[in-house]
């Protein structure tokens, strides 16, 4: 008897323990491998590494003082035939979620923005559903705003590229203006997509700072959240490409989950088998417990990559350490509102709207301290809203 | 009796421990120590043994506390988002703030304590399986740090706040440090183990192995149970305040934590079902799942396949522990009565 209980409840514990831990995808697992830099085909995608890295050299369009209206080389479409002069215009946002603090940061600027829009009588309702990271839900929801019929104009922020797709196209082909946001879809049937330059710029403008200021031969460790997610292997994608053309030597690459305490484990872990020179992560989540792990081992900090989290940029200008901060542009989600109001006034928009990225170094650590001196550790420096009328309470008061 | 004979009981009892029913967790933790300081003999300088155990030190306690739920007959899924939500909440509260580290650190135990109130007397005196009334605390309370949080933890905790988990008594000759949450590990350990040998820990176990028996006997089986749940919790809110101070807040923080220590405890040769197991095998379990965590690092083993080598090691000590216990069963009955196949026959 106590064969079988036993027995079946290890069965049963292992089956728990293995369906917690597997958000993971195959496919990569061969990434590993520490020393094995070779790119994994699966995520890269040479023509778009080569464009995104070169985009970051492009000046957009735009007033520089409001980089959420930027567009880096934009293709103009006319959107004359979705005019709708009524105003109090009905907006309809379908969120994939605001699971993580960058999400919520965006999420609360774009509510501010949208709260001047009311108050000018642009527009009238703003309907909200949030998917919570969930595919179905997110597809009953699109379909929900297609079958209410009364949404002037849909806006998306999918939460997979592939299962969304056909959700976005049923959105498109209801007739009304479909504005896709953050991550894309399969499919160019909305009228925009607003997106900051791209996965591949920001892990090789951490890459590339690694190379630049660390001495041929010395010991970096990369740091990710999950595998399977595309935006994140581009990240990866672009960083191995990067390192691959340097002296440095990888000690190999960890998913943490954005897990604090994961985080200054492993990074103590490594640095028990020896020298840890530089850091790069693929998302500044937990940046600060990276670095708590060299305080508690008793080392020098690393050359660090971080992003511009607030926790992140206090530490680094608190400790003095040679950083960077790469930017996925959070500013990007008051662009979907306006883009929006720009479509219902039948005003040109760039069919791919792809906003300014680009990095905060030490040369502006401080400006963007500055600017945030009153907000919350874990908000994002570039968020774009100090102009909106609720800041700065709104994005103080969560 | 001196006490010459009742140490030497004592120690002897130990060893019987050790050696029966407990005896894989503490032959794999040995095995996954030697294999880590084989691949990296630093792992046994004091500093990193050091260092391992404020990482491990949370578990442990969590592995205390799901023990007696466990050994009880009932499970506690709700400590992982309990952790979670103590340790955001106490983030959103102290912001940053040294003078209310305490007064937050009083109130994270009266909520901790109130929690595993409710767990304990939904699932004893509503007669709610305890697997039920514990998955719909974890969603409340996961929930309610969204709803509270917008989805991301905010504010920030004090360096008070996190002494407890970071630092240590610095200075030690040959040690460097030791940390605090290898005392209060210890301390909690010490307590629980006395506990268990108290009339309450026995009338724990006795409830677990068979309720209508101890039932009959006079047990309160609903105040027992409900105790092990308050434990339970308050030994959660007590690893919040460790792994808070480990490693700050992140939004992450006590994800799947029940999982991990329902495994701890398990290894540690508790059967699940309750009436057996030694805490401190669980206690052992825990060291045992940060031991292994730490062997795949060492051994460069590729991310993704990790918890599916976490999951084979783990069904495979248990099946021994399983058959180790039942052959042992079948000696002792040899020896005194005829086994059911001998009458049969």
């Amino acid at each position: 008897m106590r064969l079988t209980k036993a027995g079946l409840a290890g069965l049963a514990i292992a089956g728990l323990v293995l369906t917690g831990c597997t958000t993971d995808s195959p496919g990569a697992d061969d990434q590993a491998e520490p020393g094995d830099q070779a790119t994994d085909q699966e995520w890269f995608v040479q023509a778009d590494y080569d464009r995104e890295l070169a985009q970051r050299s492009i000046t957009p369009e735009g007033d520089a003082d409001q980089p959420w209206l930027q567009a880096i080389e934009p293709d103009w479409v006319d959107t004359s035939g979705f005019l709708n002069e009524e105003g109090d215009a009905t907006v309809c946002f379908s969120n994939a979620s605001v699971s993580n603090p960058w999400r919520v940061t965006g999420w609360i600027t774009m509510q501010q923005q949208v709260e001047v829009l009311q108050d000018s009588g642009d527009i009238g309702e703003f309907r909200v559903s949030d998917a919570a990271d969930n595919d179905n839900q997110q597809i009953s929801d699109i379909q929900a705003f297609v079958d209410a019929g009364d949404c002037d104009v849909i806006i998306i922020s999918p939460s997979t590229t592939a299962t969304l797709t056909p959700a976005v196209q049923t959105a498109c082909d209801s007739g009304v203006p479909v504005v896709v946001f953050d991550r894309g879809v399969n499919t160019d049937c909305a009228v925009t997509f607003i997106h900051p330059i791209g996965g591949y710029a920001y892990g090789a403008d951490g890459a590339e700072f690694l190379v630049e200021n660390l001495e041929p031969g010395s010991k970096v460790l990369a740091l990710r959240i999950l595998p399977g997610v595309d935006v994140l292997e581009n990240r990866w994608a672009a960083a191995q490409q990067i390192f691959n053309g340097s002296e440095l030597e990888i000690l190999g690459n960890e998913f943490t989950e954005g897990d604090g305490a994961k985080i200054k484990d492993i990074v103590t872990q490594y640095l028990e088998r020896g020298d840890v020179d530089g850091i790069w992560m693929d998302a500044g989540d937990g940046a600060v417990a990276a670095l708590e792990a060299f305080e508690d081992f008793g080392v020098d900090y690393p050359v660090m990559v971080g992003e511009d989290e607030l926790s992140f940029m206090r530490k680094w200008k608190e400790t003095g350490i040679t950083a960077i901060a790469p930017v996925y542009s959070n500013f990007q989600w008051r662009t979907p509102i306006l883009a929006a109001m720009d479509i219902l006034a039948g005003e040109q928009v760039p069919a791919e709207w792809v906003l300014p990225q680009s990095p905060i170094t030490s040369a502006d650590l401080d400006e963007y301290l500055e600017r945030n001196a009153d907000m919350p550790s874990l908000h994002y420096a570039k968020f774009g809203g100090e102009d909106l009328p609720g800041f700065p309470d709104a994005w103080q008061n969560r | 009796m001196t006490s010459g004979s009742g140490i030497s009981a004592r120690l002897r009892t130990i060893t019987e421990r050790v050696l029966s029913g407990s005896a894989t967790v503490f032959v794999l933790l040995g095995l996954i120590v030697v294999v880590i300081s084989v691949l990296n003999p630093r792992f046994l300088d004091p500093t990193s043994l050091m260092l391992f155990i404020k990482k491990a030190a949370p578990l442990v306690l969590l592995a205390i506390g799901q023990y007696f739920v466990i050994v009880s007959g009932e499970f506690d899924l709700s400590v992982g988002s309990l952790v979670g939500a103590q340790v955001v909440i106490a983030a959103l509260l102290i912001n940053g703030v040294e003078s209310a580290t305490v007064p937050v650190i009083l109130g994270m135990f009266v909520g901790g304590a109130l929690i595993g109130l409710v767990n304990g007397l939904i699932t004893t005196l509503l007669k709610v399986p305890s697997i039920i009334t514990t998955l719909g605390m974890m969603l409340v309370l996961y929930g309610a740090i969204r709803w509270l949080t917008g989805g991301a933890p905010t504010g920030a905790l004090s360096e008070n706040f996190r002494v407890l988990g970071r630092q240590g008594i610095d200075d030690v000759p040959f040690i460097g440090q030791i940390p605090w949450a290898l005392l209060i590990m210890v301390a909690l350990g010490i307590g629980a183990g006395y506990l268990m040998r108290s009339a309450w820990g026995r009338t724990l176990i006795a409830v677990g192995d068979n309720e209508r028996a101890a039932t009959f006997a006079g047990a309160r089986v609903w105040w027992v149970k409900t105790t092990a749940f308050v434990l339970s919790s308050v030994l959660a809110t007590a690893a919040g305040i460790l792994l808070g101070g480990y490693a700050g807040v992140t939004a992450q923080v006590g994800q799947g934590l029940e999982f991990t220590a329902i495994t701890a405890v398990v290894l540690g040769g508790v059967v699940l079902g309750g009436g057996r197991g030694w805490v401190v095998a669980a206690m052992a379990g825990a060291l045992t799942v940060e031991a292994l965590f730490r062997l795949f690092t060492q051994l460069n083993l590729p991310s993704t396949i990790r918890p599916t080598a976490q999951g084979l090691i783990i069904i495979a000590a248990v099946a021994y522990a399983a058959v180790d216990r039942a052959r042992r069963q079948r000696t002792s009955t040899a020896i005194g009565t005829p086994r059911h196949s001998d009458v049969a026959s």
